[in-house]
């Protein structure tokens, strides 16, 4: 198969002088060119990974299906993926059972979701006032209600994946106003690169996708962004670094020296100070090939939610390392879990739920960053309950100086990892 | 029911290549088959159409699509399912090398897709090579080219006969180990940067 190879080529590692070089070792990384691909790209354009003796081997894919399979295969050694698919691999679902770890997480937040104009205008039509998501949501379950009532076709929304925190996050926010997403609207995959077009076309009403792809949509002038990812959880665990688990096993010192990397491209990334070298970065052909000035809006959190109007700012739009956003919290891989139980996409069993625990590993990325030169503020637990936190509060930390927060869901849900079968008969809306 | 009756989707915006595939799946007797070239709304065309066997290259982001067919009933008649079982990943390997990726729909034996895949392969291979040799070819009329070009800026700024511009070309070219059309691009590079 052919492909587009690209990133950092350094053929030797720097050394002290006197030293004899040593060879890099080449790790090859699949990603989907979205912003929150970032870390990779920093790691790769930055000398981090080189400085870890690794040469860092990008290689641009075009689908997710195709990410997995390529991990799988060992075309890739790791790749971005979405939380839930190294989940899905590991129990099994949807494809071959391929045991894949989540060692970090390659950031927080940074998806919206957004509909066409025509929907925008029914929605402000029901009278409902507010932006926050409930508002929002009453507003919706309104005209979903009104459309059926007078006998029009159901609204489509599209998302990107069936294991995609898009497609969670989208089916929580319309439960929670009381649309059912397998009964009420119609919710179907369609790839990122189509989605305006779709929209445009009039296919689809809405979308829940990563950027940079909601604000090409404001910026074609057929779309607004309704809502942000950090509005409905506020730290919502997103895209992660996918591994093999036999890779991960085999090679751990590669894939330890290859967390470091990330972690410092991480804090790189998340630095004010660099946005705009970032988004000139990002916006290069390799990468994702669009103006940076739209890729700048998602790093800053000024988004521009509908054309002609001034940008609206979102804090923690997407987070890159901060309040260990790079920590892969095993309460989050069970509330993914749950989501998969919700949706029918996994039965509620002991063996999925135990499959989703052993997913993310906290303790490789505990071992690699505990030996490190950085001063990484490691959390003492493997698990925390999600969405409890309003403000920001010191919690346990190997240094004492860790600090989390807030990571509310909208709805105010608090999500207890122990017990995830009392959290889901909370829900009366699901498959 | 006879396979060569089986319904047939391939889905690749690559005309020619999926021209080919159709020609290599027609010729070994299947006459159901219909080509999507167009992405927009696919779920909608794959329900109309109905299709058992779906084909889509892996350049394709619209692979995802199907991925959600496994998951979604309702949407399509009859749910999706591939290669879900350990023993496929010999096959699954040969697809993806091919650069293809193949889902069946409902309850269909996997030994009667295997001839379809077997010649969706060797027909991605085939298309491959014929790129390869058109790649070749391309490359080798451009290198050309800059080999004419090169021997007439030395002929111009130098007044040497066309027969020595080349021996001079060639001659460095073995002496640097680099190849012949590596060194007329510098040639012409330096002639350019000269402003000649």
């Amino acid at each position: 198969m052919k492909e587009s190879s690209i990133g950092a080529w350094d053929s030797v590692a720097p050394t002290d002088q006197g030293e004899p070089e040593r060879p890099l070792r080449t790790v090859r990384i699949g990603f989907i060119p979205l912003v929150d691909c970032a870390t990779l790209v920093v790691a790769a354009e930055k000398g981090f990974g080189r400085r870890e003796g690794l040469a860092l081997h990008l290689v641009k894919e075009t689908s997710w299906a195709n990410i997995r399979d390529r991990v799988n295969l060992g075309h890739f050694d790791c790749a971005h993926m979405l939380a839930g698919m190294p989940i899905a691999s590991s129990m099994g679902i949807g494809h071959v059972k391929v045991p894949t770890v989540a060692p970090f997480l390659l950031g927080l937040n940074g998806n919206a979701v957004t509909v066409s104009l025509p929907l925008y205008e029914q929605i402000r039509g029901t009278g409902v006032d507010g932006d926050d998501p409930a508002s929002l949501g009453r507003a919706l379950k309104l005209v979903v209600d009104q459309r059926r009532n007078t006998g029009l076709d159901p609204l489509t929304f599209a998302m990107v994946f069936p294991f995609s925190c898009h497609n969670y996050e989208l089916r929580y926010w319309m439960a929670a106003a009381g649309i059912d997403p397998d009964r009420d609207i119609r919710l179907v995959v369609i790839p990122p690169p189509l989605m305006v077009d779709s929209l445009a076309a009039g296919h689809i009403d809405g979308f829940c996708v990563g950027e940079p792809w909601n604000s090409l949509a404001v910026d074609a002038g057929i779309g607004r962004i309704l809502l942000t990812k950090s509005a409905l959880w506020h730290m919502g665990v997103e895209k992660v670094l996918g591994v093999r688990a036999d890779w991960a096993a085999d090679n751990r010192p590669v894939l330890e020296a290859l967390i470091r990397a990330l972690y410092r491209a991480a804090q790189w990334a998340d630095d004010p100070a660099n946005r705009d070298e970032l988004a000139d970065m990002l916006a290069q052909s390799a990468y994702l090939g669009i103006p940076s000035r739209i890729i700048r809006r998602s790093l800053s959190g000024d988004i521009l939610v509908q054309a002609g109007e001034p940008p609206v700012h979102i804090d923690d739009f997407i987070v890159f390392n901060r309040q260990a956003a790079n920590f892969p919290w095993v309460s989050q891989a069970v509330w993914i879990y749950t989501q998969m139980v919700r949706w029918g996409q996994s039965e509620a069993s002991a063996e999925a739920e135990t499959a989703a625990r052993r997913c993310f590993r906290p303790d490789i990325y505990r071992s690699a960053l505990r030996n490190s030169d950085m001063a990484v503020s490691l959390p003492s637990m493997n698990a925390k309950l999600e969405g409890a936190l309003s403000g920001e509060i010191p919690v346990g930390s190997v240094d004492g100086r860790l600090t989390l927060g807030p990571d509310r869901f909208f709805d105010d849900g608090v999500f207890d990892p122990d017990d995830p079968e009392g959290y889901l008969r909370r829900f009366a809306i699901r498959t | 029911m006879n396979d060569t009756k089986l319904n047939i989707v391939v889905i690749d915006e690559n005309p020619v290549r999926a021209a080919i595939l159709e020609d290599g799946l027609r010729e070994a007797g299947y006459t159901r088959v219909t080509l999507i070239g167009e992405m927009t709304n696919l779920l909608r065309r794959l329900t109309e159409i109905d299709p058992e066997v779906i084909l889509i290259d892996l350049e394709n982001p619209s692979r995802d699509v199907l991925e959600q067919m496994f998951q979604v009933s309702r949407i399509v008649r009859r749910p999706v399912a591939m290669f879900v079982d350990q023993s496929d990943s010999a096959m699954i390997q040969a697809a993806v090398d091919a650069g293809v990726s193949a889902y069946i729909v409902g309850g269909l034996q996997k030994d009667r897709v295997r001839p379809i895949l077997d010649m969706t392969i060797s027909r991605f291979h085939a298309f491959a090579r014929l790129q390869d040799q058109l790649e070749e070819a391309r490359s080798k009329l451009a290198d050309r080219k800059v080999i004419e070009r090169a021997k007439g800026i030395l002929m111009k700024q130098r007044g040497m006969a066309e027969e020595d511009a080349y021996k001079l070309l060639r001659e460095t070219a073995m002496a640097q180990k680099k190849k012949l059309s590596d060194i007329a691009e510098g040639v012409v590079m330096a002639a350019k940067l000269l402003g000649n």
